[in-house]
């Protein structure tokens, strides 16, 4: 029960924001805040681990070829068929695999979210044609086009950001041209139109800030779907350029090696699958925390 | 509805057309050409191969030429596998191919739909959180490592399945194959499913469908199964564009003479015939298929109707 | 009972005895039907003798036709088509005489026609094959192939129907080796020319060896069965043989051990460890007429016009670990050129070929400090390689043994295989990876590599010393004096470092202990006919 006594009638009483709802949401979902912590922990470990190590990300050794994981030689994941330290390269392709994560995602968000909050504002014309274009795009077999240009054109890391972003954008493009939809009709963007500010103006300070939302969800379920791409791109020979790695390349090595030298997947794998859970369990939640709805 | 079926067919035509133009233009700039080899060429050979192939022509005429022989439905001979044409390698692959995707498909539909309604139906109980758990590990785990995994186990130790090959007189070859097609899928349809159906089943006409005290499985069957099915509808676009990507894997590890294996290889021996009648095989079906599923949609929900 | 009565029932009983003894030698036969199945690697481009490209070809075409040579399970030529055959003094004149039992699969006899048809048509440039220059040896060949004589020009004539006569450019002691290789094969010309380019598809195919082709599934399975009609059908015990593209060796490694395939095509290399320990009687490893090298961009710096970087970098790789430890062993490390074993040849060596680690590592150092680079100015190389994962960890090893030697900064440049072969052939490289598989079993089918004018001389090497060694050589009758010039000319050209012999290939693969009549050879040529199960 309530306890009225102890209320301070006088003070005002202050409102929940939204945000603050949904923040109150999120913070109650353990899965959610397990994940963000472990992904945390995993991101500080793939940046700072290696300097607390003797071996280089290229120190082959021919003595100490697949080693299973010894302690006292410090090569605590075990060696690979070359005798590199299996832990440096771990930590070195998670730089890489969650780099490649956050950038084409970001690129696939920049150009989605333009693209989307543009054609969804201006609405008519403009935005039947800008949407025709996605619709088109959306038919195409973008993967093989993605190949294609990596057989064809080397194996640029500039290149598969790019390449991978361009997967992506369409979904979020649709999405945000949707929200800006709803959002153009309502009373403070037209209150806003009346003062006289100009499209773009509305754009950036009206509209994007109130996509916050719905495109964090996107984002964090994005970059688990661009590390697999990236993934898939290793098994086909055609990701991330030697002596670097990534976790896609060290767990299709370490598939290869399944019977004779399981730690080579176990540990690459082991990461590679948790920081897909977190990213994923950290989207849900905040997908729940936006918008309990769909809970 | 008859308006909206033409005008969406006529609507492919662009779509094609952007996917034709830009797959013929990239890999005809591509370096190196279909009949580069580590052997010398003699010049005269060099240009009796490219006379034969139209290679001597400027890329504008030989696209017109390729446009012209695709709208009579003439895919080109192959560049590399020289006695053949792309039409008779396609009419090989294409039919592995489809059993293999739509197998996996009806699989995943089946297996996810049921998980995904028994996660919903025991919400927050260990059933769900076990299927969840299954799920988000389909989801992570590329299928270039569970297949070989499979593989080994059940091909090579216990001897229960073959390690390759597709004999569709044989279903056990196309068992572990279409499993492990399927499961990405079945792990984010299972997912869909269990969002949609809970957030179905609290809804007020359900609640009065209970209220009314009708059994659960006439609920399910009846009112709850139809709005449910709404998300994965919209899902099925990406979901075939999934498994025909999925394909490529499943088809290189478990030896599927199927159309994936056919792009790769055409990249790779810059077949440029080859791959163009892939990809465009490929748009065709993606185009095809989210029509039917915006078809299906329509079906579906009563409130959307063109 | 009458004595007709009897008879008759005799004759009855006679008769029932003899379909019972019929049918049950059907059966055994039919129930003794050998069936082989083996790995093949990538699918076969195409099974026209002039246009396949590629061992899997190779392979299924040396069951499927047969040429006027054959060869031994151990590589030694033996008459194939031909019976016997005649070389006049000059060398220049070949006469076949052609077994007249010869017979096509549609019964068809094999003619001095077949070959003299065939031949001209893998030199007509209208052909387009890649493999014209085969036939280089033969009188006006060359001038043929670039279009500058008609084919009927070729120097090759039917004296009868039996009788094949052959006129060389110059004595070329290693021409009864290239009668072995599939571009010589005879073609049954009115199917060619009924069928045009779909020939050689198994509704079509008429050949004239041990097998015939029933079917071929691309991408899935190439089924051949034996063609009765071939001269020598009464040894060949394999009845049916099944060819597998199977290009992952991994998957092939699990069908073998499934029991699905009897013969592999290689082996998996970094499982090597693994087999030779469960697998060890099943493993069978020969030497392979073939050199693994990285050769030198000598057109461009930094390799352009400096030796000693050349010999630093040489000799600075430990090829022993190479060949034990990086490509999943089996390999020879190569300290020279053309590999041991090659036929009426001594194999060369670098000088320095003895010396010890310590004293090898040392002497390049020195070299590499005379070329100009130090700690402090250190070389900064690029290394390309085609994708592949043998290739991808004999780079990385290389690049390691440069830097922890020498502190050379390498940059690994995978390319995909064709965009790799446009930059090595338009020199855009500088220091690259290679392999040569000899063609036929003499020393000059590797010396002829480095020719100046050589079509795939992608190090630009260009030497005139050279260059008339091997002419002379071309020319040379006595086959101790042309021996000689050989080797001198190799001697020479290891002196002047254009690359660097990494290893010699071996063949590895895994057979089921049942298959009999595999034998190891330098051209890994194997005749299905030869084999038999042992069920």
């Amino acid at each position: 029960m309530f306890r009225l006594k102890n209320t301070d009638i006088t003070q005002p009483v202050k409102g929940r924001s939204l945000w603050q709802d949904a923040r109150q949401r999120l913070i109650h979902n353990k899965a959610a805040l397990v994940s963000a912590t472990l992904l945390l922990t995993i991101s500080l470990l793939v940046i700072f681990a290696p300097l607390f190590s003797p071996y280089a990300l290229d120190d082959t050794d021919w003595e100490m070829m697949s080693i299973a994981p010894d302690w006292d030689s410090q090569h605590y994941f075990g060696t690979d068929a070359l005798g590199r330290d299996l832990f440096v390269r771990t930590m070195h392709g998670g730089r890489i695999s969650l780099l490649i994560g956050v950038v084409a995602t970001l690129v696939s968000l920049v150009i989605g979210i333009s693209y989307g909050a543009i054609a969804g504002y201006l609405g008519g014309r403009v935005d039947a044609i800008m949407m025709r274009v996605v619709d088109i795009l959306y038919a195409m077999p973008f993967m093989f086009f993605v190949i294609l240009l990596m057989v064809f054109f080397g194996r640029n890391i500039l290149l598969i950001f790019i390449a991978i972003g361009a997967i992506n954008w369409l979904d979020m493009a649709r999405i945000v041209r949707g929200q800006t939809i709803s959002l153009k009709n309502k009373e403070f963007i037209e209150a806003a139109e009346a003062c006289g500010s100009s499209p773009l103006k509305i754009i950036r300070r009206h509209i994007l800030p109130n996509l916050l939302g719905i495109v964090a969800v996107y984002v964090t379920l994005t970059i688990p779907q661009v590390i697999l791409v990236e993934s898939f791109l290793s098994f086909l020979g055609l990701g991330i350029q030697e002596p670097n790695t990534s976790w896609g390349a060290l767990v299709n090595e370490g598939a290869q090696e399944m019977e004779t030298a399981a730690w080579m997947l176990i540990f690459p794998a082991s990461f590679l699958a948790l920081t897909l859970f977190c990213f994923n369990f950290i989207g849900d939640g905040l997908r729940d925390a936006i918008d309990p709805k769909d809970r | 509805m008859l308006r909206y079926i033409i005008k969406r067919l006529l609507g492919m035509i662009p779509t094609l057309l952007v996917i034709i133009t830009l797959a013929f233009f990239l890999i005809r700039l591509a370096p190196g050409g279909p009949f580069d080899t580590d052997k010398t060429l003699p010049e005269e050979i060099q240009l009796n191969l490219d006379k034969k192939y139209h290679l001597d022509e400027s890329l504008l005429q030989q696209y017109f030429r390729y446009l012209w022989q695709l709208l009579q439905g003439d895919f080109g001979p192959s560049f590399h596998y020289q006695d053949y044409s792309v039409n008779e390698l396609i009419e090989t692959g294409f039919p592995v191919s489809l059993q293999l995707g739509l197998s996996a498909m009806i699989l995943a539909l089946l297996v996810g739909l049921s998980l995904g309604t028994l996660a919903a139906l025991k919400q927050n109980t260990s059933a769900d959180h076990l299927v969840m758990s299954f799920s988000m590990t389909g989801v992570s785990i590329p299928n270039f490592v569970i297949a070989p995994l499979l593989l080994l186990l059940f091909a090579v130790h216990l001897d229960w399945l073959p390690a390759g090959g597709w004999d569709s007189s044989r279903p056990s070859t196309i068992i572990l194959p279409v499993l492990c097609l399927a499961l990405p899928q079945i792990a984010y349809i299972a997912r869909l499913t269990r969002a949609s159906m809970i957030e179905v089943l609290h809804s007020n006409y359900i609640r009065t469908a209970f209220a009314k005290g009708l059994p659960m499985r006439l609920i399910l069957m009846r009112h709850a199964l139809k709005p449910t099915l709404l998300p994965i509808v919209s899902y099925l676009g990406p979901a075939t564009a999934g498994v025909i990507t999925g394909s490529v894997v499943i088809e290189k590890i478990f030896s599927i003479p199927g159309l994936g294996r056919f792009f790769v290889l055409g990249a790779l021996n810059r077949d440029y015939t080859l791959v163009m009648g892939v990809v465009i095989f490929y748009g065709l079906l993606i185009i095809l298929f989210n029509f039917i599923v915006d078809l299906l949609y329509a079906w579906l929900d009563p409130k959307v109707r063109y | 009972m009458n004595i007709q009565l009897v008879q008759q029932k005799f004759t009855i009983c006679i008769l029932f005895l003899i379909t019972l003894l019929w049918v049950g030698m059907t059966f055994s036969a039919a129930a003794a039907e050998q069936i082989l199945r083996k790995g093949n690697g990538p699918e076969p481009q195409s099974l026209d003798p002039h246009q396949s490209q590629g061992v899997s070809a190779s392979n299924i075409l040396r069951d499927l036709y047969e040429g006027l040579i054959s060869e031994a399970p151990n590589g030694e030529l033996i008459p194939g088509v031909a019976k016997r055959w005649q070389i006049d003094e000059s060398g220049t004149h070949y006469t076949f005489y052609l077994r007249e039992q010869a017979k096509w699969s549609n019964g068809d006899p094999v003619t001095a026609h077949d070959f003299v048809y065939s031949w001209r048509r893998i030199v007509n440039p209208q052909t387009g094959s890649a493999y014209a220059q085969t036939l280089a040896p033969i009188l006006n060949a060359n001038a043929i192939i670039q279009g500058e004589k008609d084919p009927t020009t070729l120097g090759v004539q039917a004296l009868d129907d039996f009788t094949l006569a052959v006129k060389l450019q110059g004595p070329t002691p290693y021409f009864l080796g290239l009668l072995t290789h599939s571009t010589t094969y005879p073609l049954h010309a009115v199917t060619v020319k009924k069928y045009g380019n779909k020939f050689a598809r198994a509704e079509h195919s008429v050949s004239n060896g041990a097998y015939q082709l029933t079917e071929w599934v691309v991408q899935s399975h190439i089924i051949l069965k034996r063609n009765s009609r071939y001269w020598g059908d009464a040894k060949t015990r394999i009845h049916t043989v099944y060819y597998y593209p199977i290009e992952d060796q991994s998957t092939e490694l699990k069908r073998y051990r499934a029991g699905e395939i009897d013969l592999t095509y290689g082996i998996p290399l970094n499982q090597y460890k693994w087999i030779k320990k469960h697998l060890a009687k099943e493993f069978h490893v020969a030497p392979y007429l073939g050199t693994y090298y990285y050769g030198f961009n000598l057109t461009k710096p930094p390799f352009k016009d400096n030796k000693k970087l050349r010999q630093a970098l040489t000799m600075a790789i430990d090829r022993e670990i190479i060949a034990e430890k990086v490509t999943g062993g089996g390999e020879i490390p190569a300290y020279g050129w053309v590999p041991p074993r090659v036929l009426n040849y001594q194999a060369q060596t670098f000088a320095w070929h003895k010396m010890d680690k310590t004293t090898r590592l040392a002497e390049a150092r020195k070299l590499y400090h005379q070329a100009g680079y130090s700690k402090t100015n250190p070389l900064v190389v690029e290394v390309r390689y085609n994708t592949s994962e043998n290739h991808k960890k004999i780079a990385l090893a290389i690049s390691s043994m440069w830097k922890k030697a020498l502190g050379v900064r390498v940059k690994l440049l995978n390319e995909e295989w064709k965009v790799f072969l446009a930059n090595r052939k338009q020199k855009l490289t500088q220091a690259f990876r290679s392999g040569w598989i000899a063609d036929y079993n003499d020393a000059f089918s590797f010396a002829e590599l480095l020719y100046s004018q050589h079509g795939i001389n992608d190090t630009g090497y260009n030497n005139s010393d050279y260059d008339s060694l091997l002419k002379q050589s071309a020319i040379e009758k006595d086959p101790n004096k042309r021996r000689q010039l050989l080797e001198q000319a190799e001697q020479t050209m290891l002196a002047d470092y254009p690359m660097m012999p990494v290893y010699f290939y071996v063949t590895k693969r895994l057979i089921k202990p049942y298959v009999r009549g595999y034998q190891g050879n330098i051209m890994d040529h194997h005749y299905t006919k030869n084999m038999h199960l042992a069920k």
